[in-house]
């Protein structure tokens, strides 16, 4: 059933069409099927442009799944396109100045994933001070009786926390680290005087101060690679990185360095470079040494529905 | 004055040994042959003072009727299920334990271990170190932490540090104790099934006594349910082990994360093979700085007791 914002010219009983490139969940899809007429580009055995140029001239809406990049092509390839929706809340994938440029609106999933991913920080940064995977790793091969005690991890009780990006995510991650007896201080674009917590100029210089930093900002020219060699130098080897935000935010390449030669004390890492590839070298890291690295597609729930909370 | 006899039964940790070593004679049980313990304590005993006891031993009645010149028990823990504390009583020995130090820790791992069953943190890291993420596409969706009411069974120093934690999540907290609480603004129930019936996450954090033997049975994980998360940071004892791995064999309960089982270090293997169990080997304290203040602590208390002063953390 259309919405009461129907576009003009269109039948009521005419539901709009919206266009999907890569497969939605069911209920997703449930839930959309009941408000639009869903063009599925991967249902068709055409190539994409073909696809597109039989299918898709009149499109006014696409619905942007798993991070698929929009870019000036795809949209030379949407004359009709008004609108474009992401499931996620990152938007780096997307265009922005071209869609500004053709007039085509963009909205993202705003805060509603926030909590999650704030948990999911806050849960790797436990997991590598504490080394709960590769404690459940040493228990589940049977080690624990053979070797005895696992060797002891970190308390996070007095650690800085140096919040790279103190947006939605970066204040819900600074809420719950407070509570465990962490400081907390971060860098962001500008400052947040709303809340208690001291600024610092730069990555390199929170990173001064900071014996975790978790990087929560969102990816732009401006970020890319925010923490660079200087700032995991400044983080020094003990260091804690937790990067929930986009792999392309910390120098990966640097990073698998550091973890080798032993000069970062840890990191929990949800996102990667060039998902879904991650440095091999990393998988050899184990027990002794704080590493987690985690597959993330849980944060990337591509939409809330309307009823159950996914569990 | 006698440099004081500490008995030790068991390796603890190395900082607290070098130090027990530096002020006093140092007796190690674990030195002898199983078979040989009781002459060795026999023996020893006219030089035994003190002993030292943790989580995994303590002194039972059998070792404090051995050791007639037995002052005092320090505890390198704050659970005292391994000390006989009514012989202690009777006998006029004094125990000490390490409350307060070791509450960060186990509070911190307890709500580590909810996020990591409901997120599945283990499972997904294990899926990337695989490769899987590579041929199988994303990791599947997992229920979130925040927002979940937690029930607490025991609202002490560690299930209020649980409890704030979690509020910081938010979290709705309710508990189970023997008593209610005064100032505080969480749910009581005076009935454990109605705790568990009514709560997403359940957080043992109680003391291990007779009382609390079992005291999450069949019913209470039954009451828990198929959606719902044990979390065990206490005592192994404190849960009907059988009853939990056929819980979770048969989705009556939708999950466990524990640090603590009933005969370790042996953890029933079927669970080894469950994804929605998070198993680690009682490091609830287990940092370097937390286990450096229990010794302190430990030593603090002997220190105390040898120049007559009163005990800093005394329980008997």
């Amino acid at each position: 059933m259309a919405s009461s914002s129907v576009p003009q010219g269109r039948p009521e009983t005419e539901r709009p069409q919206l266009l999907l490139l890569r497969p939605p969940l069911a209920a997703l899809d449930e839930v959309l099927s009941g408000r639009f007429e869903l063009l599925k580009s991967w249902e068709s055995p055409l190539p994409l442009d073909r696809f597109l140029a039989t299918h898709a001239a009149n499109v006014r809406a696409l619905l942007v799944i798993d991070l698929f990049t929009v870019d000036g092509p795809l949209l030379d390839a949407l004359p009709a396109l008004r609108f474009v929706c992401t499931t996620s809340a990152g938007v780096n994938h997307i265009d922005l100045g071209e869609c500004a440029r053709r007039g085509i609106a963009v909205a993202n999933a705003g805060t509603v994933f926030s909590q999650e991913v704030a948990e999911y920080a806050v849960g790797l940064l436990i997991d590598v001070l504490r080394r709960v995977s590769a404690c459940d790793r040493y228990v589940r091969r049977g080690l624990w009786p053979r070797r005895g005690d696992y060797p002891l991890g970190s308390k996070l009780g007095g650690k800085r926390v140096g919040i790279v990006g103190l947006g939605s995510i970066g204040s819900e991650v600074a809420k719950r680290l407070r509570a465990f007896g962490c400081p907390i201080s971060y860098f962001s674009r500008s400052r947040k005087p709303q809340f208690p917590y001291a600024y610092f100029p730069s990555a390199a210089d929170l990173a001064a101060h900071s014996d975790v930093l978790v990087v929560a900002c969102a990816l732009t020219h401006e970020t890319h690679h925010i923490i660079d060699r200087d700032v995991m130098a400044a983080l020094g080897k003990d260091g804690i990185i937790i990067n929930v935000g986009r792999g392309a935010l910390v120098d990966e390449a640097e990073l698998v360095k550091r973890v080798m030669r032993g000069e970062i004390g840890g990191a929990g890492l949800d996102v990667f470079e060039h998902e879904p590839a991650v440095p091999e070298e990393l998988f050899g890291v184990d027990n002794g040494s704080a590493f987690t690295s985690c597959g993330h597609a849980n944060i990337r729930v591509v939409f809330r529905p309307l009823s159950a909370d996914g569990g | 004055m006698e440099s004081l006899g500490v008995l030790l039964p068991i390796p603890m940790n190395a900082y607290l040994e070098s130090e027990l070593d530096r002020r006093y004679k140092v007796f190690r049980l674990w030195e002898s042959p199983p078979e040989r313990r009781q002459d060795f304590i026999r023996a020893n005993a006219a030089a035994i003072r003190a002993v030292v006891g943790n989580s995994k031993a303590g002194a039972d009645a059998d070792t404090i009727d051995a050791l007639p010149r037995l002052e005092i028990v320090a505890c390198f823990s704050v659970g005292l299920d391994k000390v006989d504390l009514a012989k202690c009583r009777e006998r006029g020995i004094r125990v000490t334990n390490t409350p307060d130090v070791l509450t960060d820790d186990v509070a911190d791992l307890a709500i580590g271990l909810a996020i990591a069953v409901l997120r599945r943190l283990c499972q997904a890291d294990r899926f990337v170190r695989s490769g899987a993420w590579l041929s199988k596409g994303g990791y599947k969706l997992t229920t979130r932490f925040s927002g979940k009411t937690i029930g607490i069974i025991g609202l002490g120093r560690i299930g209020l540090a649980v409890a704030k934690r979690a509020e910081a999540f938010g979290c709705p907290i309710s508990y189970y104790s023997r008593s209610e609480k005064p100032n505080t603004n969480y749910k009581y129930y005076s009935n454990l099934i109605d705790l568990a019936a009514n709560c997403h996450v359940l957080v043992v954090a109680c003391p291990l006594t007779e009382e609390t033997y079992h005291i999450v049975n069949r019913e209470v994980l039954d009451a828990l349910g198929p959606k719902g998360v044990l979390v065990n940071i206490g005592r192994g004892p404190h849960v009907d082990e059988p009853e939990l791995v056929a819980a979770l064999r048969e989705g009556r309960l939708g999950g466990a994360g524990l640090d603590v089982f009933e005969q370790e270090p042996d953890v029933p293997e079927e669970l080894f093979g469950m994804e929605n169990v998070v198993l680690v080997p009682h490091v609830g304290s287990g940092t370097n700085e937390t286990r450096n203040a229990m010794a302190d602590l430990v030593i603090g208390n002997l220190e105390a007791h040898v120049m007559n002063k009163p005990l800093l953390t005394p329980v008997v």
